[in-house]
C-alpha cells in the first residue's frame, strides 16, 4: 500500500461512481451511483465493492483475474487522468469524502 | 397455427422479429442490448423461451445474457471465459507466436435436450461449455490443445471458432470450423479432437493439403443424416459423406465458390443452400446482384434464386452466421446492409422482413406452436 492509501485508511466511506451508458444499462443503474468503501479509498477498492453490488460488472471494466484496466477505459477523477497510476493509490481526498465522482470512462472512438 | 421468432444479431444490439405461419408481416422489438455488437443470439431446441445471446464491445468486453421468457426480459449471466493452464501461443498474421487471448463470443450453440447445457464457440479459438444455464463456463481444452494449435492463425475477423455441429445421436460426436485452422471432430463430448480436413486444398499457405490451416467459413448438417456435412470454405464448397474423415468439392457451377453461410432445408438433407460473393478482396455479390443458390442434388448443379432479392446496385455481404431454415419450408437470411430476407417456400421467393436494421451478424428462427 502506498503512503497515499495509507493516509486515506478512515474507516467505511460512501464514495460516488460514474458509469458510461453501456455499463449502466448493464447493470441497470440510474444515473451516478455510491458505494461504501473500507479502508483506503483506491480505483481498485472502489472498484471492488461496486462488482459485489452489481455483478454483472465483473470483467466489463477490469479483467476477471488480473484486474487489469481494459483498455478502452479510463479512469478520471477531480479533472484529473488517474488511469495510468496504480490502482492500488488513493484516490483524491475529495472522491473519498464523497464531494467528487470516481468516473469510468469510455475512450471517444467508434462508431 | 405456428408462430416463427427470428433472433437477429446486429452490430448494434440484437432484434426479434415475429410473424405467423404466413410470415408476410412482422413485428419487430428491439433493440435489445442496444449498442453492443452481438455475434450470436439463439434459442434452446428443449425450451423455445430460453434463449441466449452474447452481446460484446470493444469498450466492455464479453457480456452473455439469458432469457426465459422467448426475449421479453434478460438477465447477464457469467462471462468469465478463461482459458485453462498456461495457453500457450498460436500464430499472429505475420507469421509470429502470439499468446492465446480472449475477446469474444462467435457462436452459441444449445444441446438439443437439455436447456442449460450451450457450447460457446470463441476467439481466440477455444470451445467453452456450460451446464448450469450460463452460470459458469468450462473450457473444452483438448481442442485448444491439439498438436495442430501452436500453427493455427487467424482469418480476416480473427482466430475464431464459428461452428459447433452436436451429431443428434447422442453418440458424443461433434465438429467444429475454426478461421483459419479447419474442422475438428471429437468422439468423446469435447475431451479429445482429430483434424478433419482431407480433401480441403487452400491456396495461401505453404502446404495447400496440410493437416490444419485452413480457412473453413461455415459447417451445416442435416439432423436425418448427421454423417454427411456440407462446408463453405473461403474458397470452395465442400461436402464429406463420412463425418469428415474425406471432403469432396460440390461447387459446380456457382458464379463463385467464394461465400460465407451455407445451411441445408430442414426437411430436405439434398437441398442446399449458400450466397456467393465475388471474392475474397471483394466481399459482394457478383455483378451486384443477390443470389441464393440452390442445390437440390447435394451439391454440383446449383441454381440461382432471385425473386424479391435487389438485383441491381447490391454490394452487401452475407455474414456466416447469418442463415437459418425451419420446417415450414422458410429460408431466412440478414445482410451487412441491415436486410433480413424471407423465403417461405423453399427460396422460390422472397420478401423482406426488415430492411433498415443494423449490419447483420446472425440470424435464427423458431418455430412456436
Amino acid at each position: 500500500m502506498s503512503d497515499r492509501a495509507r493516509e486515506s485508511a478512515e474507516g467505511p466511506q460512501d464514495v460516488r461512481v460514474r458509469l458510461p451508458y453501456h455499463l449502466r444499462i448493464l447493470a441497470r443503474i440510474d444515473g451516478e451511483v455510491a458505494v461504501r468503501v473500507e479502508g483506503p479509498v483506491t480505483p481498485n477498492s472502489v472498484l471492488d465493492a461496486l462488482e459485489e453490488r452489481w455483478p454483472e460488472l465483473q470483467g466489463t471494466i477490469r479483467d476477471h483475474s488480473s484486474k487489469r484496466r481494459r483498455a478502452y477505459l479510463r479512469y478520471f477523477a477531480c479533472e484529473e487522468d488517474l488511469s495510468h497510476d496504480s490502482p492500488d493509490d488513493a484516490l483524491p481526498e475529495r472522491v473519498s469524502k464523497g464531494e467528487e465522482p470516481f468516473m469510468v470512462v469510455g475512450a471517444m472512438a467508434g462508431g | 397455427m405456428s408462430a416463427v421468432r427470428l433472433l437477429v444479431g446486429t452490430r448494434k444490439g440484437a432484434f426479434v422479429l415475429t410473424s405467423d405461419s404466413e410470415r408476410k408481416n412482422w413485428e419487430i422489438d428491439g433493440p435489445h442490448f442496444a449498442g453492443w455488437e452481438v455475434y450470436h443470439l439463439t434459442g434452446s431446441p428443449a425450451d423455445p423461451d430460453r434463449l441466449y445471446a452474447a452481446p460484446s464491445m470493444d469498450w466492455f468486453g464479453q457480456v452473455v445474457q439469458r432469457s426465459d421468457d422467448g426475449g421479453r426480459t434478460w438477465d447477464a449471466m457469467d462471462n468469465r471465459f478463461e482459458y485453462t493452464g498456461e495457453p500457450g501461443t498460436h500464430l499472429w498474421y505475420d507469421g509470429t507466436p502470439r499468446p492465446w487471448e480472449f475477446t469474444r463470443v462467435w457462436h452459441l450453440e444449445p444441446s438439443a435436450t437439455d436447456p442449460d447445457t450451450v457450447y460457446a464457440g470463441v476467439q481466440d479459438a477455444a470451445l467453452f461449455r456450460t451446464t448450469d444455464g450460463a452460470r459458469s463456463w468450462e473450457e473444452l481444452d483438448g481442442l485448444r490443445t491439439h498438436t495442430t494449435a501452436p500453427g493455427w492463425q487467424p482469418g480476416a475477423g480473427g482466430l475464431c471458432l464459428h461452428s459447433i455441429l452436436l451429431d443428434p445421436r447422442g453418440n458424443g460426436r461433434m465438429f467444429v470450423g475454426i478461421s483459419a485452422a479447419g474442422v475438428f471432430r471429437s468422439d468423446d463430448e469435447g475431451r479429445t479432437w482429430t483434424a478433419a480436413n482431407r480433401g480441403l486444398l487452400t491456396d495461401g499457405i505453404p502446404d495447400p493439403d496440410a493437416e490444419a490451416g485452413h480457412c473453413v467459413h461455415r459447417l451445416a448438417m442435416h439432423p436425418s443424416r448427421p454423417d454427411v456435412l456440407f462446408m463453405q470454405k473461403h474458397w470452395d464448397v465442400m461436402r464429406s459423406d463420412d463425418a469428415a474423415e474425406n471432403w469432396t468439392e460440390i461447387s459446380g457451377n456457382l458464379p463463385s465458390d467464394f461465400g460465407f453461410p451455407i445451411a441445408v432445408h430442414a426437411d430436405d438433407p439434398d437441398t442446399l443452400y449458400v450466397v456467393p460473393i465475388t471474392s475474397d478482396s471483394l466481399h459482394y455479390p457478383p455483378d451486384g446482384r443477390l443470389r441464393v443458390y440452390r442445390s437440390r442434388s447435394g451439391g454440383q448443379e446449383w441454381e440461382p434464386l432471385t425473386e424479391g432479392l435487389p438485383q441491381e446496385n447490391c454490394y452487401v455481404n452475407v455474414l456466416r452466421d447469418a442463415m437459418a431454415v425451419d420446417s415450414l419450408d422458410g429460408v431466412y437470411f440478414g445482410t451487412t446492409g441491415g436486410q433480413v430476407h424471407v423465403s417461405s417456400d423453399s427460396g422460390d421467393t422472397w420478401t423482406t422482413a426488415a430492411d433498415t436494421l443494423p449490419s447483420v451478424l446472425s440470424v435464427e428462427v423458431q418455430t412456436l406452436q
